[in-house]
């Protein structure tokens, strides 16, 4: 062999060079120092939120005590929640479609299913305005009573949302043995029967997992929701944004703060279920 | 059949794309029996098997079970239970769950399930897992559960597609004990498919043997040992010297015939025979001696020993003989000295009884 490597480094073991270390950890750096400085500034005594001047929790206390916040945080909350549900119902029903029929144009449907996870957020937002605006929801949800006048942005979520669930059932049910179904049929059970107690629990990870997606992207959407919510909804993105183009304040950092955990904590279970396992190999 | 649980008749399965996995089927199986189904891989059992389930509908043909046709009965309304070839056991439940399945779905009160469950899993030596999930269990006692959980519903009749060929040597033959003694304990009628001739002819009380979606043979293990029909079920089942033949006359109980390798010999038949056909002798009718063999009724000829195989009980000899004839003898090792009793290269005489040679004209 023209080159020898190190004892005890292999050849993917590319922790072991330096400069690789090096390049590592300028990639995290640059990645992760904003949101880690946006952090630790949740926790600052100074009030323009510019130099560190003292460890507290206040900014916490306040941003949990500020009525605007709150609502945009509750509205943010209704919305992600109602949305998930309906697209997580929604998703799985496509996804049970696309695993179990074969029907003309079956491609051409598959493909234009998830054009919306595809298409720049903006050209959605724009569309959904212009149905909204014509269909005349724009006008008249605004007068519904909460959590009605959400209508636009939850059905726009729903939207965007509903695709990604799809996919992720979609994939955890090529992994489903036919022959568990055909078991079960042959056991007594009928089609109603075979679907909840056999094919819904298989497919409960990547039920679980598709809605924490949905939930986190329609938690912390902001270019959708901005353009379909009427003058009245503010949503938490929508605010923050509002807020910071007053200057920064550390209580938006402890909200935002916030907002990080709940969708690191989410995505993580997400992705832990997502994990390919031996069951259902039956 | 008077007495048929289950009648096939003219049973045709095409699947789309022109694969024609059945073809023409029919026969009749009676209460209580252990049937089983044999052939090499691809020739339409497990198909077969699916449409007895009605897991697979039939292109033509009907299929009955205990006295009703089938047609228009969906898998879940039909007397049947069955054994998967991957045992197909709910991995999200555990085995006790697995067993109750069958019987909470159609209703059945749930102090006569968990009787019940009690009672299959103690017939299939499993009550101590009851607890456990499947992916905890080896090959064996999953095969198990999945026998549990058909035998609970107590149908009329079972149906095992190829239960033993995911198990080790040693357990499938305890498994193949253990299968024969349930089938008499339970009295439910057993319908097994196996590409193995062992288990077939170890297990069953009757057997069709299928080639290519049409079954060639329907006998019991011994007559299809002993009196096949066809060049195909006499080479499938065990071992077999086939010899190509002509014949030179015949007469109800008689055909003379040139035989590769023999010469002119005569054979009882009963029946027609005329122009090629095959001559069959298994290989432990055969005897070896170093002289020719005294007594002129015995078919006999003389070769060169090619190879000798020993495997402890029985050493297997293959014998070359005039006009190229290869013949197969098995030799029983029945002395502590000597093995076979022949060596590689010996010159050696082959002799045997007439009566134990079959004619095949097919
Ligand atoms: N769903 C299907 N679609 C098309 N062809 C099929 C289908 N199922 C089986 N076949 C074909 O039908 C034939 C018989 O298949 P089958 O599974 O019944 O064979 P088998 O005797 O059980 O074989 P094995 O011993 O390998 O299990 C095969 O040629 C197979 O390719
Ligand atoms: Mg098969």
């Amino acid at each position: 062999m023209a080159q020898t490597l190190k004892p005890g480094s292999g050849p993917l073991d590319y922790g072991n060079r330096t400069w690789l270390k090096i390049l590592f950890a300028a990639i995290f750096f640059a990645l992760y120092a904003p949101i880690f400085t946006l952090i630790a500034f949740s926790f600052n005594t100074d009030k323009r939120g510019v130099v560190w001047r003292g460890f507290t929790f206040d900014n916490y206390v306040k941003a949990w005590n500020n009525a605007d916040l709150q609502e945009a945080m509750l509205n943010s909350l209704s919305i992600a929640f109602i949305s998930t549900i309906i697209a997580t119902i929604l998703g799985s029903m496509v996804a049970l479609v696309l695993w179990r029929f074969r029907f003309p144009m079956k491609a051409a449907y598959e493909g234009v299913m998830s054009l919306p996870i595809v298409i720049p957020e903006i050209c959605m937002g724009v569309s959904l305005l212009l149905f909204f605006t014509n269909a005349g929801m724009m006008a008249w949800s605004v007068n519904f009573v909460w959590p009605f006048n959400l209508i636009n942005i939850i059905i726009a979520h729903v939207a965007f949302c509903f695709p990604f669930v799809a996919i992720v059932v979609r994939s955890r049910l090529v992994g489903f043995n036919r022959q568990l179904e055909e078991a079960s049929k042959d056991l007594g059970a009928s089609e109603w029967q075979t679907f909840w107690n056999v094919i819904v629990p298989f497919m409960m990870p990547g039920l679980i997992a598709g809605a924490l997606l949905a939930f986190t992207l329609s938690l912390d959407d902001f270019v959708i929701t901005y353009f379909t919510s009427g003058p009245e909804t503010v949503t938490f993105p929508v605010k923050v944004y509002s807020l910071v183009r007053r200057g920064v304040s550390p209580e938006i950092n402890a909200a935002s703060t916030a907002l990080i955990v709940i969708t690191v904590v989410a995505t993580i279970i997400a992705m832990k279920l997502q994990a390919p396992d031996k069951s259902g190999k039956g | 059949m008077a007495d048929a649980i289950v009648s096939l008749r003219n049973v045709t399965k095409t699947f789309p794309g022109g694969v024609k996995a059945v073809d023409n089927v029919s026969f009749d199986i009676a209460q209580n029996e252990f049937f089983a189904l044999l052939g090499p891989s691809g020739c339409g059992k497990t198909t077969l098997l699916r449409m007895i389930s009605g897991l697979e509908t039939p292109t033509s043909g009907q299929i009955i079970i205990g006295g009703e046709d089938m047609a228009l009965t969906p898998p879940n309304k039909r007397p049947t239970n069955m054994v998967f070839q991957s045992y197909a056991v709910f991995p999200h439940m555990t085995v006790a769950e697995n067993v109750a399945y069958g019987l909470k779905v159609t209703g059945v009160p749930a102090d006569e399930t968990k009787r019940r469950v009690a009672e299959a899993l103690e017939m299939v030596k499993l009550t101590h897992l009851a607890q456990r999930k499947p992916d905890q269990m080896s090959g064996g006692q999953r095969q198990r559960v999945a026998l549990a959980r058909a035998l609970v519903k107590r149908p009329k009749v079972l149906l095992l597609d190829e239960p033993l060929s995911a198990l080790d040597a040693k357990l499938r033959d305890e498994m193949r004990l253990e299968l024969t003694r349930l089938q008499e304990n339970v009295g439910i009628t057993f319908i097994i498919v196996t590409h193995d001739q062992d288990e077939a002819l170890s297990m069953a009380s009757r057997i069709a043997v299928m080639d290519k979606g049409a079954v060639q043979q329907i006998a019991t293990p011994s007559e299809l040992y002993e009196q096949p029909t066809s060049r195909f079920i006499a080479d499938f089942i065990g071992k077999v010297n086939l010899i190509n033949a002509k014949v030179v006359s015949s007469s109800a109980s008689k055909v003379v015939c040139d035989a590769k390798g023999l010469g002119r010999i005569e054979l009882p038949h009963v029946g027609q025979a005329q122009g090629d056909i095959a001559i069959a002798v298994r290989p432990e009718k055969l005897k070896i001696s170093e002289a020719q063999p005294k007594g002129a009724s015995a078919i006999a000829t003389e070769g060169k020993v090619r190879d000798v195989a020993y495997f402890g009980d029985t050493s297997h000899v293959v014998v070359r003989c005039k006009d190229d004839l290869e013949l197969a003898v098995n030799v029983q090792n029945d002395k502590r000295a000597g093995g076979a009793g022949v060596e590689r290269g010996q010159q050696v005489w082959i002799h045997w009884a007439p009566e134990d040679t079959l004619v095949l004209t097919e």
